[in-house]
């Protein structure tokens, strides 16, 4: 094959078994480190989840206590946001960046080590109040919803709540030092020729990422320091009672917690343009655009937080500001949405299970992105929010935006990282278990919204019987149908039809990826591709 | 020319059935439960109505942007021989322009259809302090709901009703399961209330989705919103913030009356108050 491969055969050699795992500095061991431990934490996350909505199947208290349910729906999210939807990003970042832009690692590789393994190790301690009060100790997990939006709440918490600080420093050292990673390894370890705007828009996507991360991540420690103080040194910067400010606490957290939805969602952004533009076998539509797209939803990301919060008595005016802030993401977000658009608009298109994955995003996004636009409208806002009109439109995109994506990014890059073709046959069965599964979980919950149910409740009216019951039993037909991925994907590291270097040999996929062997050998680029 | 839009009409039947099918759904909803409750404010009619018309709007965005993708997914499919396009992005004068069309609609519907109607509904639901004919104080509390009538010295606790074994399921359910409070708010119709809210441990927000009202109640703070209820009858609301293990369990009830039923009621509040009061007093006079 290729000379790349040659010159690794006499390459140092690299411990093996558990050894090579826990040391491993390379960048596509830890970029399958944490694409596991992402797909591990979806499970853990997505059992909580059937947890809760096997609860709410039928008015009345079944299987669980309301306390526990509050911290099921806690960890859930935790879970899903820091543990799942963060890390499988990251992941991806690992193995395809140096790839992408013809380097032969990430430029902080030892950091890069660490930064994985705090990873399950916060996991272990978010879970820690359920395992701990099995023995007697403590109440459990952290139960104030994963925002703490009730500060007030989290002040009467248990150890949970202080597992739960711990944890975001532990994450926010790992989310930052692989942020820093992403910019030092793009800004200074492009190939020769690789020019910022022909960087592939993934790379684009976590650069803005990352600077996302490095303005908000700390912010988010320095508020959970506060309420850690709070809590046990007697200070109050959040505690009524002590003349300390609870709105306080909001304001700070969501000018962690909006961003935090763009880092989530811009690693997704930047992944379905190449996606698309493969298996419409067009080039990539509007690449400037979607660039600075991801810079302009990056910029006004910081300036709309309190969007969050517009029933908890702000002024008018600040009302206002935060309502016509916020709608203005829509431009930015609209330009992603039309180059997607643009992208499916007279192409010739086959519809393997990445381009399914990839459609069903632009569908599913598109219908979160609406229905953002009209949560800020302030007056509409008031029998919105926290009801479960909020839970189906931030499912939609994160869950059928980002994990949607990702989901399309697996199967895309899978042939790629083992060598092998996924079961097609199985792929599509569970593309459309998932496509219907999700629709209709979440479809009912806007009625049920509309209706009058606020979220977090662990029982209900009778009025919202029906829809909550039709709402859990797709849940768990999308929740089941997971399995089938997992099964795929264990699969197709095993066996399958062996693929070329450029897998999709129909297509024309773009990237310096698609030039190496599938797949690609432990070490790639020792010397780096020359790009015109 | 025919051909092509007789063509063109075929392609998008999926579409367009699904299209028909949108208002019929919409309508099952809107004579179902699975609307807006029915208004019982000027100001929760507004926000249905707004309610009504933003959902117009990001249908009409959603849908005609999908109808462009599904018209590709129909057409534009290497099985029907379609030929790629070579285009990466508006390069023509006209290409430009085209490009820009959904841009200028998009920013329109943001600051013109949606914006303005906003404004003036913020505005007016932000109104709390002209022409108030009486105040009320609502305080959250773990995990009940706290009332007090300033001017006529009343206060009262209200909490659910509903008995613990039918929530734990040994009994049947009721009518107004997880609804129904033992001492429900009473409120004049045609007086324009101004409520303050606060709470005396943690957030809670206090909710009727008829008056289109939610604001939170939050230790230390004394915010404030209002209703003005057109009409007689029994509104139920419920908590709207996280509030702990109880936080589904603190339903709201307002019972809204003629002025004279609600003249007798508080005569009867302040003659059930009166008799305890000089007793409650005695003690701290020693």
């Amino acid at each position: 094959m290729s000379a790349i491969s040659i010159h690794d055969d006499h390459h140092h050699d690299h411990p093996t078994g558990i050894k090579r795992w826990l040391s491993t500095t390379n960048h596509k061991d830890l970029g399958t480190l944490y694409m596991s431990a992402a797909l591990i934490f979806f499970f853990v996350g997505g059992a909580m989840a059937l947890t809760f909505r096997a609860e709410l199947f039928q008015p009345g208290l079944q299987f669980l206590n309301p306390a526990l349910f509050n911290q099921l729906v806690t960890v859930h999210a935790l879970v899903m946001v820091f543990a799942a939807a963060m890390p499988v990003a990251t992941g991806f970042n690992n193995y395809l960046i140096p790839l992408m832009i013809g380097a032969p690692d990430m430029a902080l590789p030892r950091v890069n080590n660490w930064g994985f393994w705090i990873l399950p190790l916060s996991a272990v301690l978010l879970v820690s109040g359920f395992i701990l009060t099995l023995f007697g100790i403590g109440d459990g997990a952290p139960g104030g919803g994963w925002t703490n939006h009730n500060i007030s709440l989290s002040m009467q918490g248990g150890i949970g709540t202080d597992m739960l600080i711990v944890v975001v420093h532990l994450l926010g050292i790992s989310s930052v030092t692989g942020a820093i990673n992403v910019i030092v390894t793009v800004l200074n370890m492009r190939a020769p020729g690789m020019t910022l705007m022909k960087m592939p828009l993934f790379v684009w996507s976590w650069l803005v990422t990352s600077v996302l991360v490095i303005i908000v991540m700390p912010v988010f420690s320095a508020a959970v320091t506060m309420l850690l103080t709070d809590r046990h040194f007697g200070t109050n910067f959040f505690n009524a009672a002590g003349g300390g400010d609870p709105v306080l606490w909001q304001h700070v957290f969501w000018f962690f917690g909006h961003p935090e939805v763009y880092i989530v969602l811009l690693p997704a952004w930047g992944i379905i343009p190449n996606i698309l533009a493969t298996f419409t076998n067009k080039p990539v539509y509007g690449y400037k655009m979607q660039v600075f797209g991801f810079w302009g939803i990056g910029i006004l990301g910081h300036i709309v937080w309190a969007h969050h919060m517009l029933t908890s008595g702000m002024p008018l005016e600040a009302e206002l500001y935060f309502m016509y802030a916020t709608m203005s993401i829509s431009i930015p977000t609209g330009v992603l949405a039309f180059c997607w658009v643009g992208q499916v608009w007279k192409g010739a298109m086959t519809f393997e299970t990445p381009m399914l994955f990839a459609l069903a995003f632009v569908f599913q996004f598109g219908w979160g992105g609406v229905t953002g636009l009209i949560m800020p409208d302030i007056a509409v806002n008031a029998q919105y929010h926290n009801t479960y009109v909020v839970v189906p439109h931030f499912h939609y995109t994160f869950l059928g935006g980002a994990i949607f994506a990702f989901m399309a990014a697996g199967y895309y890059y899978l042939p790629k990282f083992t060598g092998h073709m996924y079961d097609e046959k199985l792929s599509k069965v569970h593309f459309w278990l998932s496509a219907i599964g999700f629709n209709m979980t979440f479809i009912p919950q806007f009625f049920l919204g509309f209706a009058g149910m606020p979220r977090h409740y662990a029982d209900y009216p009778l009025q919202f019987a029906d829809f909550n019951m039709l709402s859990s039993t797709f849940a768990y037909v999308y929740g089941l149908s997971q399995l089938i991925f997992a099964y795929i994907v264990i699969k197709c590291v095993r066996e399958g039809r062996k693929v070329s270097d450029k897998v999709w040999d129909d297509h024309n996929p773009e990237g310096l990826e698609w030039t190496l062997p599938s797949p690609p050998p432990y070490h790639t680029f020792d010397h780096p591709p020359v790009i015109k | 020319m025919r051909d092509k839009f007789k063509q063109l009409l075929k392609t998008l039947r999926g579409g367009l059935a699904l299209l028909a099918m949108l208002p019929l759904l919409a309508h099952a909803a809107g004579e179902a439960k699975y609307d807006f409750p029915t208004p019982a404010t000027a100001l929760a009619e507004q926000t249905l109505h707004l309610h009504h018309e933003v959902m117009y709007v990001v249908l009409f965005m959603f849908i005609s942007t999908s109808l462009v993708v599904i018209y590709s997914i129909l057409n534009h499919r290497k099985s029907k021989g379609a030929v790629p396009i070579t285009n990466d992005g508006p390069r023509t004068r006209s290409q430009i322009v085209w490009a820009s069309v959904p841009f200028v609609i998009l920013f329109l519907l943001d600051y013109v259809v949606i914006g303005i109607p906003a404004y003036s509904a913020a505005k007016e639901m932000e109104d709390t302090r002209t022409d108030v004919d009486m105040v009320i104080k609502v305080i959250g509390t773990q995990w009940r709901w706290q009332y007090e009538y300033p001017d006529e010295g009343i206060s009262f606790v209200s909490s659910m009703a509903t008995p613990w074994e039918q929530v734990s399921n040994e009994q049947p359910k009721g009518e107004h399961y997880l609804a129904e409070v033992d001492n429900p708010l009473v409120l004049p119709v045609g007086k324009k209330v101004r409520i303050l809210t606060t709470a005396t441990d943690v957030i809670h927000a206090w909710w009727v989705p008829e008056f289109a009202v939610k604001r939170d109640s939050i230790p230390g703070f004394l915010h404030e919103t209002w209703v003005k209820i057109d009409r007689p009858g029994t509104y139920r609301g419920r908590c709207a913030q996280l509030c702990g293990k109880g936080h589904s369990f603190m339903p709201i009830v307002v019972e809204a009356v003629s002025e004279e039923k609600y003249k007798e009621w508080v005569a009867a509040q302040k003659a059930k108050m009166a008799p305890v009061a000089p007793a409650a007093a005695a003690p701290a006079a020693m």
